[in-house]
């Protein structure tokens, strides 16, 4: 863990410190290292006790589609990846629906489960955080 | 909460999604290529302005300068330099860089 | 105030670096501190001490170098991304030093403002 975490010892630097950090995924996988190198450090993040969310916007969103199969192109997929978030207590996953519509897309359409915001509630959400990290 | 949006808006939507997604009483900074989003006629000049009632719109002023652009900004439009780029990150909680 | 930084793209391709620099001169300039400083992404190639600018160009990596030997700052690379792109402590320019994603949380967790830099 602490070669993960940067030789940080958890506990002691950050003990009690607990932020809202939100991960903004703006990318589509593959056509550039974003989205898999944001999804590596969501998963460091694990490791610090704080209140993590992720918000899928815009091309983001295409992280999240079904059924990827990277063979072809010799990249690793890392769409199962998400579905692993659980695992790791990263439960809140929020896609904007906009974007969704935008793309032609729906739930059903995504890897995991998430939460459909509008406009005004991804805003509140995303103006009510400590920390953006975006990708 | 402070937005910056460092794009052309003719090479990406990244501004609309900005302007969708900005409460009001927040502050939108430009800069890079993003302070061509300032200009007046620019594509993006109507959301913008539409957008000047209820948020704060800052280009940064050696972007604009160095681009050649100064002439050309829509009024409402504060320029602020580096310094002043410092102080909205201090004056608003958190930032989000529209990459 | 105490401000984080981190950068997602190389030296000279884009502005994100340029930038960055300017706004940590700048807050420095106010009496700010700067936690730390974390390359990213292709953010990692501003550590390599094997670029050559131009003579009338200016030396991003030196620059870097410069600020964290004249102000303390830290310049972390991260070393997932670095290894992937060839900077490797034989390569690291001065002032940087490499180490994991979690010193970018930290940085979040410890400083007032993190501000990212990218493309």
């Amino acid at each position: 863990m602490t070669e993960s975490t940067g030789g940080i010892e958890v506990e002691e630097e950050t003990a009690g410190r607990v932020k809202k950090f939100m991960f903004v995924n703006r990318k589509a996988p593959y056509g550039t290292i974003y989205a898999l190198e944001g999804l590596e450090v969501v998963l460091i993040s694990a490791a610090f006790d704080q209140d993590v969310s992720l918000a899928f916007v815009d091309d983001g969103v295409y992280e999240l589609v079904k059924g990827q199969a990277t063979k072809g192109i010799d990249v690793k997929n890392f769409s199962p990846t998400y579905r692993a978030l659980e695992g790791y207590d990263i439960e809140k996953l929020y896609v904007d629906a906009e974007s969704l519509k935008a793309r032609g897309l729906t739930e059903e359409n995504l890897i995991v489960p998430v939460e459909v915001l509008s406009n005004e509630e991804m805003a509140d959400l995303m103006a009510a955080q400590d920390v953006v990290i975006s990708f | 909460m402070l937005h910056i949006v460092n794009k052309s808006p003719y090479q990406t939507r990244n501004l609309e999604s900005c302007l969708r997604l900005a409460k009001a009483g927040s502050a939108i900074l430009l800069i890079e290529d993003g302070v061509y989003a300032a200009t007046r006629d620019n594509i993006a000049a109507a959301g913008v302005k539409a957008a000047l009632g209820s948020v704060s719109v800052y280009a940064l002023s050696p972007d604009v300068e160095a681009r050649g652009v100064n002439n050309l900004l829509l009024d409402g439009v504060k320029l602020v330099d580096y310094g002043g780029f410092v102080d909205l990150v201090a004056e608003h909680a958190n930032t989000q860089s529209w990459l | 105030m105490k401000f984080g930084i981190m950068i997602s793209e190389g030296p000279y391709t884009h502005q994100a670096t340029d930038t960055a620099y300017q706004f940590v001169k700048a807050a420095l300039a106010k009496g700010h501190q700067i936690h730390r400083v974390f390359f990213y992404h292709d953010g990692v190639n501003n550590a390599t001490r094997l670029t050559e600018p131009p003579q009338d160009d200016r030396n991003i990596v030196n620059r870097w170098s410069k600020l964290a030997e004249e102000h303390g700052i830290d310049l972390v690379v991260c070393v997932a991304a670095a290894l992937r792109r060839g900077i490797l402590e034989e390569n690291l320019a001065k002032g940087f030093r490499i180490s994991g994603l979690g010193q970018l949380v930290e940085s979040g967790i410890q400083a007032d403002r993190l501000v990212v830099f990218g493309d």
